[in-house]
């Protein structure tokens, strides 16, 4: 039970929420014109005739945005709808050039869903998907440049979205954390959004009320605009979540509005009151014809289907012996998953997940990288491994080499060849060293014999030292133990 | 010398292959023509240097015996289908001084196939009409006027009047409730609205999307199948455009009508029709079946409700898409304080009165609450509509109605000012077609008692207009119309 109660003072309440999360979609033009989606070209570099609503112009719809969605809908285990249409939503912005938005209002490509997300204390949960519904982006209205004017940038103005829209089934704030990072972790994978909310390729609009513990019935929601980051989306729900506690424990109603979460001061106001919603007189976009699809062209993009995290993270967890949790680490991000995949082929994975888990994600930080600019490959990493698996090296000299690789990019098998690190397991030589270190610490032998069994440490420690770190300690502890006994 | 300006496509085709004359001569003719009868006020803009430009490099092509379907054929263009580098208004005030980047698909085609531009045409404002007075440039003169100047009908006025009045050998139109039949019949000329999807609608600017369909106005039934051929196609960038092949209309013309079913619909004799329109109906009919046609009575029992449905869905559409049309990015601008006072001003200023009737009846029936009762009623009506004529056509090969059920009336007629319903009646034969989507012509069928022109209406099934064609050609033949003057 993950759900998040309210104390107040009249008793216990329970918080309820839904999200809508619009994706950017990763077409290389827009959904109904053939402008570029780059993100970053010059202001207004990326619009065409259609995008900038000139007169007599029409849309196209672009086959790719449509694939693009199915795949969304399918990594959200939704059904695909056969039969969709498109809507015009009329309202007047200065960053929505026709006039009106081209989105699906009545029949949405893909219907009903789930994602099941993982909490932290080990449960999980499925969320159910309500729609995903494919429109157009406006463009941006820029208000600072001038105190007397707003520019217009068009280049979004056209750019493929999908509208998913969840049911209310969150309980806390923690379980909608979960969902965006799960959701966004799907759409990587899927390579259908880049999921950044910062950038705004992923925006997210929060519905929240709540109801008394055993209540059924659903109270009165507010709706909060884009808010843009995870953390955001969190805190929007829990500060609105005891607004509503508060206003209903003081005698006050709450009213039907959209709200602004203020990210600086942690609270929401009031952004527009019911009586002033748009009426968006919605009607079927005749210019574009209801989008009918067959079994060939689903079945087609199904067979582009990907692994999804939570089938590789099974798939980790059960034949490469991973733990849960290092498996949803490694699984989070389609990139780490594959990089992790190409170090382990062929060595043990398990040992390869904690070099990760440990020194490799450590150096990342501390460079402050990414994992395509990392210079340690894959490969290398896994070589690592293997020289420690096969008593090549040992555990400790491979942290120096992990180091050598960082620092030089080299594999591990050359810097090894090259510093001459390689483990002495010739039982002769450690015996030699053995007997010096014996010879040279007569007391300490008289202890340990007289039952000081701790100092077995210190006594491979000295060969370790004069071995220069060389000596396979596994080794020297069984002939010290036999010298010894 | 003969006249050349009132040769047909045809004739003129022969006699500039012939070198009885040149295109810049055939140019120049209409040049002259056109300042003769600026007084009718049908050209909103004049491009006859151009046009003469266009005609010297048509007649290298014919000497060199290369040139296309209309190669040195001078044509009209109503001021609708935007124009590279013409100026396009739509005869509104919000439009002036726009000149489009771009060429209509349709206009385009005519200028592959080596057709000269005279110039645009005059029409009603944003087709929105049925007399041409609701132009922001006036209203055109009907070439047929006495002592009172008539209306040329609408919204194509112009082009309709340009044929009539030899301005130009013929023009395109658009129709979306009768805009091309309704005036032609006014003009005496020719005029065939194609089955809607048969001409792409990309670069004509938007009235109603659903209805919108272009189509020639010329002076006889073969050169109406010498424009259509060239207009017509399928076009990628109009996804509601019909990837159907286009015939050569041409060819069936002269082929015998015996057998062919003609339907006359039994609600189509409306209280109140005009006597004389009566006889001609009952003549046209007459004399199909000489031909050897069976005339059959046909049922539309919905077509009590075409002008309702109409003046809701056409309204609705056009409300919507004349939303892109606010001042900013081109146009007319009139400055306010917010962006709300921008918008208001530049359309207060910019629209005429019917088109703002019109995007306040389209924004109310689409408002919510309001949308069931009439939008989405009138789009059931329009499916049983739709349905009626699938129905008559299991009985009949063609309809046959009269076009309008009047001839021309005075411009500045008062009933029609002080009631906008009289004038809307006007449509009363055409609407329902429209709505259907279904090709239909408007031919002459001779003068009524005050010696002004009244056509008939042949309606054939989606995508037959080859029928429609070889009836009319047939009626045409025996009705032996003679044009103005």
């Amino acid at each position: 039970m993950s759900g998040m109660i309210i104390n107040g003072k009249t008793g216990d309440w329970e918080v309820i929420c839904g999200l809508e999360i619009h994706c950017q979609i990763i077409s290389k033009s827009k959904i109904f014109s053939g402008a570029s989606t780059h993100y970053g070209s010059d202001v207004n570099e990326n619009v065409s005739f259609i995008d900038a609503g000139m007169p007599g112009m029409l849309p196209v719809l672009n086959k790719q945005c449509v694939r693009q969605a199915i795949k969304t809908g399918l990594g959200l285990n939704a059904k695909i709808n056969k039969y969709s249409e498109f809507s015009r939503k009329n309202y007047f912005y200065a960053d929505l050039p026709q006039g009106y938005q081209i989105t699906q209002f009545q029949y949405p490509l893909v219907g009903e869903g789930f994602v099941k997300i993982d909490l932290e204390d080990g449960s999980s949960k499925n969320i159910g998907i309500e729609r995903i519904h494919i429109e157009q982006d406006a463009g941006k209205s820029i208000h600072d440049i001038s105190p007397t004017k707003s520019f217009i940038d068009l280049n979004r103005a056209g750019v493929g979205l999908m509208e998913i829209v969840t049911k209310p089934d969150f309980r806390s704030p923690e379980e909608a954390g979960a969902f965006l990072r799960k959701l966004r972790s799907i759409v990587r994978y899927l390579g259908t959004c880049d999921g950044n909310m910062d950038e705004g390729s992923m925006r997210c609009d929060v519905n929240v009320s709540v109801r008394r513990v055993g209540e059924t019935a659903f109270r009165t929601r507010n709706e909060m605009k884009n808010v843009n980051s995870v953390k955001f989306v969190m805190q929007a729900i829990e500060y609105e979540a005891r607004r509503h506690v508060e206003t209903y424990e003081n005698g006050g109603t709450i009213v039907q509005e959209t709200r602004q979460f203020d990210p600086l001061k942690g609270v929401t106001k009031v952004m527009r009151k019911k009586e002033f919603a748009h009426d968006y007189r919605y009607f079927p976009e005749p210019d574009l014809l209801p989008l009918v699809l067959d079994d060939a062209f689903i079945d087609d993009v199904k067979s582009e289907m990907v692994e999804l995290p939570d089938a590789k993270k099974e798939r980790f967890v059960h034949e490469l012996g991973l733990t849960p949790y290092d498996a949803s680490v490694l699984c989070e991000a389609r990139e780490t998953a594959e990089w992790f995949e190409k170090a382990a082929k062929g060595h043990d994975a398990k040992k390869v997940a904690n070099w990760m888990m440990g020194d490799f994600f450590a150096m990342l930080n501390e460079k402050k990288i990414s994992l395509e600019e990392s210079p340690i490959t894959p490969e290398n990493l896994g070589k690592l491994v293997e020289l420690v698996t096969s008593n090549v090296i040992n555990g400790k000299t491979a942290k120096d080499v992990f180091v050598l690789m960082a620092e030089t990019g080299k594999a591990p098998d050359v810097i090894v060849e090259e510093k001459g690190l390689k483990q002495v397991t010739d039982t002769a030589a450690i015996e030699k060293i053995i007997d010096e270190v014996i010879a040279a610490n007569p007391g300490n032998v008289a202890a340990y014999k007289g039952g000081k069994v701790a100092l077995m440490g210190w006594f491979v420690g000295q060969v370790m030292k004069a071995s220069q770190g060389k000596a396979n300690p596994g080794v020297v502890n069984q002939i010290f133990k036999s010298k010894l006994a | 010398m003969t006249d050349l300006t009132k040769l047909t496509i045809a004739k003129a085709r022969e006699g500039l292959k012939k070198k009885e004359f040149s295109a810049p001569e055939l140019v120049e003719a209409y040049a002259a023509k056109m300042a003769e009868n600026r007084k009718l006020n049908a050209y909103v803009c004049e491009t006859t240097e151009q046009a003469l430009e266009q005609a010297k490099t048509s007649q290298e092509k014919i000497n060199r015996g290369e040139g296309g379907d209309l190669e040195g054929i001078p044509l009209g263009i109503k001021d609708l289908f935007c124009t590279k580098g013409i100026p396009t208004t739509a005869c509104s005030n919000i439009l002036k001084g726009f000149v489009p980047p771009y060429e209509s698909t349709v206009t385009t085609h005519l200028l592959a196939a080596g057709a000269n531009f005279l110039g645009k045409l005059n029409l009603d404002e944003f087709a929105m009409g049925g007399s041409n007075e609701t132009s922001a440039f006036g209203p055109v003169v009907n070439p047929w006027s006495k002592d009172v100047p008539l209306v040329p009908g609408g919204s194509s006025g112009g082009s309709a009047a340009a044929v009539a009045a030899n301005m130009c050998a013929a023009a395109t139109g658009t129709d979306t409730g009768g805009s091309i039949r309704q005036p032609s019949a006014f003009c005496g000329v020719t005029g065939i609205k194609p089955t809607y999807g048969r001409c792409s609608r990309w670069g004509i600017i938007a009235f109603a999307s659903s209805l919108d369909q272009a189509g020639p106005i010329a002076k006889d039934v073969r050169d109406c199948a010498i424009m259509l051929k060239t207009m017509a196609g399928y076009d990628a960038k109009d996804s509601t455009s019909a990837r159907k092949e286009v015939p050569d209309f041409e060819k069936v013309l002269g082929l015998d009508v015996k057998g062919m079913r003609i339907g006359i619909p039994k609600e189509y004799r409306v209280d109140g029709l005009d006597k004389e329109v009566a006889a001609y109906w009952d003549k046209a009919a007459q004399m199909l079946k000489e031909h050897g046609a069976e005339v059959v009575e046909v049922s539309l029992p919905h077509t009590k409700y075409a002008l309702a449905t109409y003046y809701i869905i056409a309204p609705a559409e056009a409300s919507s898409n004349l939303a892109r049309y606010d001042g900013l990015r081109y146009g007319n601008r009139v400055d306010g304080v917010h962006l709300d006072d921008m918008y208001i001003n530049s359309r207060s200023a910019g629209f005429g009165k019917e088109v703002k009737r019109r995007i306040m009846i389209g924004t109310y029936v689409l408002s919510a609450g309001y949308y069931d009762a009439y939008y989405l009623k009138a789009q059931k009506v329009r499916r049983l509509i739709r349905d009626d004529f699938i129905k008559a056509f299991e009985k009949c090969d063609l309809i046959l109605t009269p076009t309008a059920p009047t001839a021309a009336f005075p411009i500045g007629d008062k009933s029609m000012q002080e009631n906008p319903i009289t004038m809307w009646l006007n449509d009363i034969f055409t609407v329902s077609v429209s709505l259907a989507g279904l090709p239909a012509m408007s031919l002459p069928i001779g003068l009524n008692q005050q010696g002004l022109p009244l056509g008939m209406q042949l309606v054939g099934r989606a995508f037959d207009e080859e029928s429609i064609f070889k009836a009319a050609y047939c009626l045409e033949k025996d009705v032996n119309f003679v044009g103005v003057k």
